[in-house]
C-alpha cells in the first residue's frame, strides 16, 4: 500500500455556509496499481486528489481524517513548506488543460530542465542530456530543436505530453491524472494512455486517473472507485465494476452510455439532481433518484458490503435481508454487446 | 436524401489565417460544407486541426481570410450591416470549449447566464429575467441556488453547464457547440444531449457539434465531417461513415475509439495514420469526390478507384 486515506472529511466555507464535499472517504491505493476514479460531476473527485497534494482552494479545509503516505499524515500539513517535499517529488499531478501548467514565456526545454535539476539534482550537460531523453521518452521527435521552442509552438497533444514528461521527470511515486485526455482526439489520446502505461512500468509508478470517459477507464484501470455525493459508493477491479456492478448509482451511470442509445430516442439519464451538499445528507445519498430505493435507504446510511475480497459497495441491496433487485437490462446488454461502436 | 431541405448555414471555401504576413499559418484551408435547417452536423478530427477556428469564424470572432459564410442565405463574414449584425448575434450562439477559462470569473452565475439578455432589443423585467435564469439552470441540471455563486466555486462539469445555459437562454436558431459535454459525467452528458434533441424537435434548432467523443457524435449527429490539418478529408451521414470509413485518417480515428468494455479494450488494434502514405504531388493531387451520393472523400484518382473497388 502506498497511500491510505482514512475517514476523510473535507468542507468548504462559502459566505457563512458550509459545504461538505468529501463525506468520510477511506481508500487504500496499492503500489504500482492504476486506479480510476469515476462518478457524478461535482461528487468530489478533484477535491479528493487535491487533498493529497495540499492544493485545496483557500476556503476549503480537511475537517477530519488521515492521509497516510510513508510515515507521515499529510492531513496535518499546513504550510507550503510542509508540502514541498511531497508535491512533484512524491506525488505529481497532470491537469486537464496543459496550458495551465506550462509557462508560456519559457521554452519547453527550460521548463523540463528545472524539474530535472530540482528533483534529480543534475546540472550542466547531464541535465541537458536528461531533458533530451525525457522528450524522446514521451515520443517527441527532434528533441534538440524542440528544446528551444515555446509552448505555443506545440500542438495541444504535444503540450500534454510535455506536462506528463515534466511530471515524470520529478520521479514521483504517484502520478495523478485529472481528465488527462478529454481535450485530445482519440488517436492522440490512445498514444498518451500508452505513454503513461509505459512510464508506469519503467518507473514503477502508481497512477490515479480521474475521467468521465468509461472507455478510457476500461483501457487503463486495474481498479475502479465510483463516487457519488462526496463518497465512494462502489470499488472493485475493472472487470467487477463493468461486468458485475452492484450499486444502483453504478447501474445508472453505465446505463447512460451513448453506446447503449438508440438513435432518435432519448438516452437513459438519471432523474433528479444530486443532493445539495450544504445540507446534511440522510441515508443513502442516491436514494431520492433511485426509483427502486428501499425504505431504509432514506433513513440510514448503508455500510459497505463485500461482494468479493476486492469488491465492495455501499448499498442496502447487498444486505442479506434485502429483497432481490436485478440490475437493469442495459447492464446485461453492455456485457453482451461489447465491441460496439467500431463499426 | 431529398435536397429540397433548406441550407441554414453554408460555408464555402473558407480559410482562416493566423500569424504575421511574413509567417502566415493557415489554420483552416479551403473548407466547404453546409448545414441543413434542423440538422445536427458533426465536426471531428485531430486536436489542432481547426475545428474551433471554424466555429469561431462562423460566429465572427475570427476574421476570415478567404471564402464565404452564409447564414439563412445572407453573407455574414466580412462587413455586414448593423441590423444583420444584431440579428445574427441573437440567432447564432456558441457554447465554448474550455469551461475553465471561458466564464467571467468576477461575475456571478446569474449575470453570466443572462448577460445576452441585457443587449439592446431585450426589455425584460427583473422577475422575467430571473425566471429565465432559473429555467435555464434547471434545464441543464443545476440548482436555482447556484445563481448567486461565482464560477470558481464549481466543479468542471458544473461550469460547462453554466456555459450551455448561457447559450440556451438566448433562444437561438443555430448553436455552435464546441465540446459541450467533454467535462460532464455520462449521465449529465445524456441529459444535455436529450435536452439538445428536445429543443431541436420543438424549435427546429440547428447544431454544429464539435467533439472528440465519437460515440456521442455517432449518436447525436445526422452527418459528420472529418477534418485533418485544416482540411476536411471525409464527409458522410453518420451511420454511413461508421459503416464505410474510407480515408485512412478516418479509419485510424475510428479504430482508436475507447470502448466502455475492458475485454474489448484489451483486444483492440489501433490503426496509425501516416499523412505521407498518399504520395500526393503536383501531378497527383487529391480532390473532393463522392463514392456514393452524399459520401465525400478527399482522394487522388488512383486512391478513389481503390476506395470504390473496396467499398
Ligand atoms: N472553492 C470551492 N468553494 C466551494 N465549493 C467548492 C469549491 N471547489 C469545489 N467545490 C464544490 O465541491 C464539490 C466537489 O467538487 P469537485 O471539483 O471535486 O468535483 P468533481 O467530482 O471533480 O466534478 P467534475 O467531474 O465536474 O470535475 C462540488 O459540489 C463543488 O461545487
Ligand atoms: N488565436 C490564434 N493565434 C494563432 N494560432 C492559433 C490561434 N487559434 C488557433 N490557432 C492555431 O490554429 C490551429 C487550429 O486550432 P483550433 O483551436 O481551431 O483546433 P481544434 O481543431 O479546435 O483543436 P482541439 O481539438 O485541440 O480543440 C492550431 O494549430 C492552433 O495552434
Ligand atoms: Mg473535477
Ligand atoms: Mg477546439
Amino acid at each position: 500500500m502506498v497511500l491510505s486515506i482514512q475517514d476523510l472529511n473535507v468542507k468548504f466555507t462559502l459566505r457563512g455556509q458550509t459545504l461538505h464535499a468529501i463525506r468520510g472517504i477511506s481508500l487504500d491505493v496499492h503500489q504500482g496499481e492504476s486506479l480510476a476514479i469515476v462518478g457524478e460531476s461535482g461528487s468530489g473527485k478533484s477535491v479528493l486528489v487535491k487533498c493529497t497534494m495540499g492544493l485545496l482552494d483557500a476556503n476549503g479545509y480537511i475537517d477530519s481524517g488521515k492521509i497516510l503516505y510513508k510515515d507521515a499524515d499529510l492531513a496535518k500539513n499546513r504550510t507550503d513548506k510542509d508540502w514541498q517535499s511531497i508535491r512533484g517529488r512524491e506525488i505529481a499531478m497532470v491537469f486537464q488543460d496543459p496550458m495551465t501548467s506550462l509557462n508560456p514565456l519559457k521554452t519547453i526545454g527550460k521548463q523540463i530542465r528545472e524539474a530535472v535539476e530540482l528533483h534529480q539534482g543534475l546540472k550542466g550537460q547531464a541535465a541537458y542530456q536528461t531533458v533530451l531523453e525525457v522528450l524522446s521518452d514521451v515520443g517527441i521527435d527532434d528533441p534538440q530543436r524542440r528544446y528551444k521552442q515555446y509552448p505555443h509552438e506545440f500542438s495541444g497533444g504535444m503540450r500534454q505530453r510535455v506536462v506528463i514528461a515534466i511530471a515524470v521527470a520529478c520521479r514521483p511515486k504517484i502520478l495523478i491524472c485529472d481528465e488527462p485526455t478529454t481535450a485530445l482526439d482519440v488517436t492522440i489520446q490512445a498514444q498518451i494512455l500508452e505513454l503513461i502505461k509505459k512510464m508506469q512500468q519503467k518507473y514503477d509508478l502508481t497512477t490515479i486517473y480521474i475521467t468521465h470517459d468509461l472507455g478510457v477507464v476500461a483501457n487503463v484501470a486495474d481498479r475502479i472507485a465510483v463516487m457519488y455525493a462526496g463518497d465512494i459508493v462502489e470499488i472493485g477491479t475493472c472487470d467487477e465494476v463493468f461486468y458485475d456492478p452492484r450499486h444502483p448509482y453504478t447501474w445508472a451511470l453505465l446505463s447512460s452510455l451513448p453506446q447503449l442509445g438508440v438513435k432518435n430516442e432519448p438516452l437513459y439519464s438519471i432523474q433528479g439532481t444530486p443532493p445539495n451538499l450544504f445540507r446534511e445528507v440522510k441515508g443513502d445519498a442516491f436514494a431520492p433518484r433511485n426509483p427502486k430505493a428501499l425504505k431504509i435507504d432514506f433513513v440510514r446510511r448503508p455500510p459497505y458490503f463485500s461482494v468479493s475480497p476486492t469488491h465492495k459497495a455501499r448499498t442496502w441491496l447487498l444486505d442479506p435481508r434485502a429483497p432481490k433487485v436485478a440490475p437493469p437490462e442495459h447492464i446485461r446488454t453492455l456485457r453482451e454487446k461489447g465491441g460496439l461502436g467500431n463499426g | 436524401m431529398a435536397d429540397n431541405r433548406k441550407k441554414l448555414v453554408e460555408v464555402k471555401d473558407l480559410s482562416v489565417t493566423f500569424g504575421s504576413r511574413r509567417h502566415p499559418f493557415k489554420a483552416v484551408d479551403g473548407v466547404s460544407f453546409h448545414i441543413y435547417e434542423g440538422e445536427t452536423f458533426g465536426l471531428v478530427g485531430e486536436s489542432g486541426s481547426g475545428k474551433t477556428t471554424i466555429g469561431r469564424a462562423i460566429i465572427r470572432i475570427h476574421p476570415t481570410s478567404g471564402g464565404q459564410v452564409l447564414f439563412d442565405g445572407k453573407q455574414i463574414n466580412g462587413r455586414i450591416s448593423k441590423a444583420l449584425d444584431r440579428e445574427v448575434t441573437q440567432r447564432i450562439q456558441m457554447i465554448f470549449q474550455d469551461p475553465m477559462s471561458s466564464l467571467n470569473e468576477r461575475a456571478k452565475v446569474d449575470y453570466i447566464v443572462s448577460e445576452g439578455l441585457y443587449a439592446p432589443g431585450h426589455h425584460l423585467t427583473q422577475e422575467a429575467r430571473q425566471e429565465k435564469v432559473s429555467k435555464a439552470l434547471a434545464d441543464v441540471g443545476l440548482l436555482p441556488e447556484f445563481a448567486s455563486r461565482f464560477p470558481h466555486e464549481f466543479s468542471g462539469g458544473q461550469r460547462q453547464r453554466i456555459g450551455i445555459a448561457r447559450a440556451l437562454i438566448m433562444e437561438p436558431d443555430f448553436i455552435i457547440a464546441d465540446e459541450p459535454i467533454s467535462a460532464l459525467d455520462v449521465s449529465i452528458r445524456a441529459q444535455v444531449l436529450n435536452l439538445m434533441s428536445d429543443l431541436q424537435k420543438k424549435r427546429n434548432l440547428t447544431y454544429l457539434f464539435i467533439a472528440h467523443d465519437l460515440s456521442v457524435v455517432r449518436f447525436i449527429c445526422d452527418r459528420i465531417a472529418v477534418i485533418h490539418k485544416g482540411k476536411i478529408v471525409e464527409l458522410a451521414e453518420s451511420e454511413e461513415l461508421f459503416a464505410h470509413p474510407l480515408h485512412p485518417y478516418t479509419q485510424a480515428l475510428l479504430s482508436a475509439i475507447p470502448m466502455p468494455d475492458p475485454k474489448a479494450e484489451r483486444n483492440k488494434t489501433l490503426l496509425v495514420y501516416d499523412p505521407g502514405c498518399h504520395g500526393y504531388s503536383e501531378t497527383n493531387r487529391p480532390a473532393w469526390r463522392d463514392v456514393v451520393p452524399g459520401h465525400f472523400v478527399l482522394a487522388s484518382e488512383e486512391e478513389f478507384a481503390r476506395y470504390q473497388k473496396n467499398y
